[in-house]
């Protein structure tokens, strides 16, 4: 049985097209379609709800203790209203999901914002591997969560907030923040590769956060965007997404994440098993397909005649207006520049080793 | 949109339209185009090439899937749509005008649908 996210009526109302996604009952697209959506996130604004996402919470004398031994990344200098990316890895060094880590007080109080589909096993992870005086709350049930991206954000959240609750730096956040007199904690983040916020409130007021917001933004041509669009921008935008470019197995060197691993820090789990895996044979890849077809997830990537790895991801991307893909491959075959051949359906096609950020924001 | 009445319809959601020379023309109807949502790529056959009843002879993706289209007929390939290969997205904006294959020689042909008795298809699926 799926679940709704406090929107659930919002999208409704909006004719959105309503899909099972990692649990939750959200809209794949409007009625504008995800070409459409898409396009106004990268030149005008979108709206997302997020709330899918799952929000756990450590508090006490040992939590940033436990965030550096959860993650691979290093907290130790985050101040109060940082923000940072960080693999979480198992004692093999694979993923056991990727996420962004909110410091709420230096030392103890932080909030890790994790994917929907893996909430229940990250808890269990994290309430398994817990060290010293910490409690650990999963508040996600509580929360909504609206994403606002695209260069129209800052005007768009300019009419409804007042300056000292918006953050300016991106990847920080202001933790007490009014949106249209709606409390929220505000964070300058996203998953689209443009500029813009994401907002935390309570499941109560999601509803009118997310109206108000759609009201303010209609003259600057916001729209509301579905799932349909968050992948196209996220993959056009080179980020990873867990499931796809990363999981159990795949450690988070082997996919282009490696400098979000701080080897020097002192400990973390995953560290030793990454430490006698060295250097990986294999690297994430950008592919810009120059024949015709679109590749998908898990089609074989060629090196002439030899097989040398498999995409992850892959779709027609609306704004650079052709076919993308990420692969994992054996990094000595696939140097930028050189023109590799992706298995589509039967047909191998051309298709050039390109940086993977496809799209860089201007 | 209307589903025009002059043409038949498929189970799978093509449209056909019989040719005073008894060719036939297909494409996609307004229903499998909303389905689908917006188009991004079109494979079509070459021309010359056999088709069979009941066999897709084309796949159309859209930003998030790949789908068949089947054909009605048997026959040969004697035009194909070639717009269709750089503008996909015609199928969305006009259904009906966005012919994908022009058929020949047809040898075989399922039994086809009339407009209410498509539309009535419709009406279940969207239930």
């Amino acid at each position: 049985m799926e679940l709704k996210t406090p929107l659930y009526d919002c999208h409704e109302a909006l004719k959105g097209k309503i899909v099972p996604f990692a649990g939750y009952l959200l809209p794949v697209q409007y009625e504008t379609g995800v070409i459409t959506e898409h396009m106004a996130v990268r030149t005008k604004a979108g709206l997302f709800d997020v709330s899918h996402m799952g929000e756990v919470i450590f508090t006490g004398p040992d939590a940033l203790k436990n965030v550096q031994h959860l993650m691979t990344n290093d907290f130790a200098d985050m101040v109060a209203g940082d923000v940072r990316y960080s693999p979480m890895c198992n004692d093999k060094g694979g993923v056991v999901d990727d996420l962004i880590v909110y410091c709420i007080k230096e030392n103890t109080s932080y909030m890790a914002v994790v994917n929907a589909a893996n909430r229940h096993k990250d808890v269990e992870w994290m309430k398994k591997n817990l060290i010293g005086d910490v409690k650990l709350d999963d508040i996600s049930d509580n929360v909504g969560q609206i994403a606002l991206q695209g260069p129209k954000s800052a005007e768009i959240l300019a009419k409804l907030a007042d300056q000292k609750d918006i953050p300016t730096k991106y990847y920080s956040f202001v933790k007490t923040g009014k949106v249209a007199g709606i409390d929220c904690l505000i964070s300058k983040t996203g998953y689209t590769g443009e500029d813009g916020y994401e907002f935390y409130c309570s499941k109560d007021t999601a509803c009118e956060l997310w109206n108000k917001l759609l009201e303010a933004g209609k003259e600057f041509g916001l729209i509301p965007c579905g799932l349909g669009a968050r992948d196209t921008l996220r993959l056009e935008a080179g980020m990873p997404l867990y499931g796809h470019e990363m999981n159990d197995e795949i450690t988070p060197k082997q996919t282009g994440l490696g400098m979000f691993v701080k080897m020097d820090k002192e400990e973390f789990i995953g560290k030793e098993a990454m430490e006698k895996m060295g250097t990986p044979k294999v690297k994430r890849i950008g592919l810009k397909i120059l024949g015709r077809g679109i590749a998908r997830e898990n089609f074989p990537v060629y090196s002439g005649d030899k097989l040398i790895g498999h995409t992850t991801s892959g779709t027609h991307c609306p704004y650079l207006g052709g076919a993308y893909a990420m692969a994992i491959v054996e990094k000595e075959d696939a140097p930028l520049g050189a023109t590799l051949q992706v298995e589509i359906r039967g047909k191998k096609v051309d298709a050039e080793v390109v940086k993977v950020q496809f799209y860089k924001r201007g | 949109m209307k589903n025009p009445s002059e043409l038949l319809y498929t189970e799978s959601h093509e449209w056909v339209k019989e040719m005073e020379d008894g060719t036939v023309k297909i494409g996609l109807t307004d229903y499998a185009q909303h389905s689908l949502g917006d188009l991004v790529f079109i494979n079509l056959p070459e021309v010359d090439d056999e088709v069979e009843s009941g066999e897709a002879f084309s796949d159309v993706e859209s930003v998030k899937a790949v789908s068949d289209v089947i054909s009605p007929v048997t026959g040969k390939v004697i035009a194909i749509n070639e717009e269709l290969l750089d503008h996909p997205e015609l199928v969305n904006e006009a259904p009906y005008d966005a012919w994908f294959v022009q058929i020949g020689e047809v040898s075989d042909k399922e039994e086809l649908l009339s407009v209410s008795a498509y539309e009535e298809i419709v009406a279940k699926e969207e239930a």
